[in-house]
């Protein structure tokens, strides 16, 4: 079928070029210039026609499964049922997390480049540079940064240093006077629960699990040495820092929009007009107080259209997520930093591949991606109308 | 403000008052300081607070510029892990305390079985168990993830578990899962009745013995053929079998293919929809077509590739009855939708900055509109719509979740495009997560990762810099 196409279309190409030898010259003219600007409009047309079926499309599915309830319970049956709230909550937490990080430091760093650093000097254009490519180059990377770097290397670190803190703490503890160890240097497993309990209560009241483990290895009753105990919580220790964690996914996304930040704040802080800054300074105030007073709170609707694209864009990228914190499925909400999350993105991601039932769970994918496209665009808009109302501002000064 | 105190008045009065006596002597202090170029002293009082804050603002900017460069670094150092072989000193695998349960210890492997099973065209289905935060006696599953931390302990016995603590239906049981290199194809699934020694359980375990025989790759490795299928020489991406085949080679040609397929089908529509609402559309029009791709700009990829393996598949499969359902010609299809708005806006953007007086000449000297869009804007515009098609390509060149969940996921070499096909970015999402740190495999992965960064980043540092040179000079220079 695509052949016969293929030759029709050939055809009709052929036809043409013979029968537009044979008019005249304004006749061609004509032609082409309705042939042309109506190819122009179709093709104009058909983007924005193919976009209205996108999310019409999405919607009607997705429609089936859109309720309260969806939005409130977390999944369930194997994820073929229930609804997405984790998945909402973990990418607004990642969401928030990223945008207390990044849009601080994407602010200042764009006073900086604007304010401070000097215009034309070598570094200032190469920082500039530096963000610019930044922004096209492919958010993977970011992950992958983000796991060589935050997990693998900061992670890593915090834990040795942690580990440490623990095990010392420990050697104290079972040094003090009173401690059962204090005689033989012998002690049985309930004492030790008992001593651990009572001087780091907050953290081995989660590890009964081991001590249980201890004292069967030694036997259950028998004394177990100091040496022995302190070797064996010393493997024990498990990694706080160095594995995928809420934190790293949020300070990889922070990363990722930085470029989006720095952009928007310093095209923000380039329209306030000069007389303004001017006539700041000429009224004996100094730089700082200049931008203290005068341009943030200019460049506040820059801010605030870079904080939600931000957004935006944080909550629908996955790939940077995918090896530094996201979970497939997790009944519970993220407790801390170093817990894993639920993200609507993956959540798709998940449902769509990985899932057992593809056919079964099609409406909650649809449902999932209609929230997923509603929360974008909601921010997504949000902040063209701002801008626009930005753009405005500089035509009037004009 | 009322504290600041005006220094210079306050100098320029006093010595005013001391030389008061005539005007010619005021005159001719203000001619001699004028003459001399004697330096004001500005009224600026040194504000302790104020300093410091500037100092802060030098040193935020200074580290989140310095967490830019650390990307550069980062990905590129961590790819050297692909060149060196693991240091492995005599690790003592952890077992995961038999005693407790006494059950059976079971051994599943993931990686090698959803390659397998991708390259089918099939979903892939991994069983997880529910995971829950709480623990409950008995019931205890640890995932193991191979032996990260040995390096830094130095030869210590050391355990890295995630911590996560999980209920399975087969209550009683131990699953272990263990990550990373294991050849599971040679010992699938091995029940392994776990002895309890007295202190503790030392066991080498089988990964580490196979980590201990995998060989470094090298540059040239990578670039040749690495395999032979009916005595044909041919390039082949198996990262997890018994001997792991690492060839950029099918991943390169997935990537370009599903790219080149997506500019095809984006660039025309996206410079002829840009050209129609530059020089043809009313301005009611404008209006709507902007803020419409606009939105499509902020379409979330995974949404893209979701829309693609969905309905687009389908739609494909039975237009033109192809074997693959997924395969790289949908993928390409999904590129086009991400990278329309790229093209079309940076197109716009061109476009909309040649001058007005050109167009208006060219119309005065009576051509028609169109030949005015394509032979009078389009070539003044030409090096913002070449930047925009270079963007495009860098963005489909390092598009992930499009790449993985419409393209197929199948590391296949051929001129088809209607095969699957596993693309650079793909590949990395796909694999990263179950992959041993800092072993081989992890090394070239992030390789492949530095690979992504350089193509991009040349990309843009080249449409950047062309469409400076060339179009700068062309609207100002002149």
């Amino acid at each position: 079928m695509a052949y016969i196409i293929l030759i029709l279309l050939i055809v009709v190409i052929v036809a043409v070029y013979f029968f537009k030898k044979k008019l005249s010259l304004t006749q061609n003219k004509k032609i082409n210039e309705r042939f042309f600007v109506s190819l122009t409009g179709l093709s104009a047309v058909f983007i924005i026609v193919f976009i209205g079926y996108l999310l019409l499309h999405i919607f009607l599915l997705g429609k089936g499964s859109l309720s309260w309830e969806f939005l409130t319970t977390p999944p369930k049956d194997g994820l073929t049922g229930g609804g997405i709230f984790p998945a909402i909550v973990g990418t607004s937490l990642l969401v928030m997390i990223m945008s207390i990080i990044g849009v601080p430091i994407g602010t200042i760093t764009a006073i900086y480049l604007v304010e401070y650093a000097k215009e034309n000097s070598i570094i200032t254009k190469s920082i500039r540079f530096a963000v610019n490519t930044l922004a096209g180059v492919p958010s993977i990377v970011f992950g992958l940064f983000g796991l060589g770097f935050f997990i693998g290397v900061v992670g890593k670190q915090m834990d040795v240093v942690e580990a440490n803190n623990r095990i010392s703490k420990m050697e104290r503890v079972f040094e003090q006077q009173g401690s059962p160890f204090a005689d033989d240097g012998k002690a049985t497993g309930t004492e030790i629960q008992q001593l651990l309990e009572k001087n780091d209560k907050e953290y081995w009241l989660k590890q009964t699990e081991k001590i249980k483990i201890l004292t069967e290895i030694y036997g259950a009753g028998n004394p177990i040495p100091k040496a022995g105990a302190m070797k064996f919580f010393k493997e024990r220790i498990q990694p706080n820092w160095g594995q995928p964690s809420l934190i790293w996914a949020a300070l990889t996304m922070a990363l990722l929009t930085l470029p989006v930040v720095i952009v928007s704040v310093e095209e923000a802080i380039k329209t306030i007009p000069r007389d303004l800054r001017e006539a700041s300074l000429a009224l004996g105030a100094t730089k700082f107080m200049t931008i203290l007073r005068v341009v943030l709170p200019g460049a506040l609707p820059g801010i605030l259209t870079g904080t939600i694209l931000t957004i935006g864009r944080g909550a629908g990228e996955v790939a940077p997520i995918l090896f530094t914190g996201v979970a497939y499925y997790l009944p519970d909400l993220p407790k801390a930093a170093t817990s894993q999350f639920m993200h609507l993105g993956y959540h798709i991601y998940v449902l769509a591949t990985q899932s057992t039932n593809v056919d079964l769970t099609k409406s909650l994918q649809y449902a999932t991606t209609f929230v997923l496209l509603a929360l974008t665009f909601v921010l997504n808009f949000t902040a063209v109308m701002i801008r626009s109302k930005i753009r405005r501002r500089v035509g009037n000064n004009n | 403000m009322e504290d600041i105190k005006y220094n210079n008045e306050v100098f320029e009065k006093s010595e005013l008052e001391t030389n008061s006596e005539n005007e010619e002597n005021v005159n001719k202090i203000k001619i001699n300081r004028f003459l001399t170029h004697k330096p004001l002293k500005y009224g600026k009082k040194f504000y302790f607070g104020e300093f410091m804050a500037e100092n802060v603002i030098r040193i935020i900017a200074l580290f989140s510029i310095c967490s830019i460069l650390a990307i550069f670094y980062y990905v590129f150092q961590e790819a050297t892990y692909a060149f060196k072989s693991p240091k492995v000193e005599k690790v003592k695998a952890e077992t995961t305390e038999p005693e407790n349960t006494g059950g059976e210890l079971k051994q599943e492997t993931y990686g090698a079985s959803s390659s397998e099973s991708e390259s089918s065209g099939e979903l892939v289905q991994e069983t997880y168990g529910s995971p829950s935060k709480k623990e409950t006696d008995g019931e205890l599953v640890q995932e193991t993830y191979g032996k990260t931390s040995t390096k830094e302990s130095g030869g210590e016995l050391k355990q890295e578990t995630y911590g996560k603590t999980t209920t399975t239906s087969d209550g009683g049981e131990l699953v272990q899962e263990t990550y990373g290199t294991t050849k599971p194809k040679e010992n699938p699934g091995p029940v392994v009745e776990m002895s309890s020694t007295e202190g503790e359980s030392e066991q080498m375990s089988n990964s580490e013995e196979n980590a201990n025989s995998e060989k470094p790759i090298d540059f040239v490795k990578i670039m040749m053929p690495n395999d032979y299928v009916d005595n044909k020489p041919t390039y082949v991406w198996q990262p997890i079998s018994e001997v792991p085949k690492y060839s950029f080679i099918p991943l390169f040609i997935g990537a370009l293919k599903v790219t080149l397929i997506g500019l095809l089908f984006a660039a025309p529509l996206a410079i002829l929809a840009a050209i129609f609402t530059v020089a043809f559309a009313p301005k009611w029009l404008k209006e709507i077509i902007k803020p419409a791709i606009e939105i499509l700009a902020g379409f979330p990829s995974v949404v893209i590739g979701f829309f693609c393996l969905m309905t687009l598949a389908t739609l494909v499969q039975s237009v033109f009855d192809t074997t693959f359902r997924l395969n790289s010609f949908v993928g390409g299809l999904g590129m086009a939708m991400a990278v329309i708005p790229i093209i079309y806006t940076i197109t716009e953007d061109a476009l909309s900055a040649v001058p007005n007086y050109m167009r208006f000449a060219s119309l005065a000297l009576g051509a028609s509109r169109w030949q005015t869009a394509w032979k009078v804007l389009l070539p003044a515009a030409a090096p913002g719509v070449f930047a925009a098609l270079i963007l495009g390509f860098g963005r489909a060149f390092g598009e992930t979740m499009i790449a993985l969940m419409a393209t197929g996921n199948a590391a296949l070499v051929s001129g088809n495009i209607f095969e699957s096909v596993r693309t650079m970015a793909a590949t990395i999402g796909a694999e990263m997560a179950e992959v041993e740190f800092r072993s081989i495999h992890y090394g070239v992965l992030f390789l492949i990762g530095a690979v992504l960064f350089a193509v991009t980043f040349s990309l843009n540092a080249l449409a950047e810099f062309y469409v400076r040179k060339k179009l700068m000079k062309k609207f100002q220079g002149q």
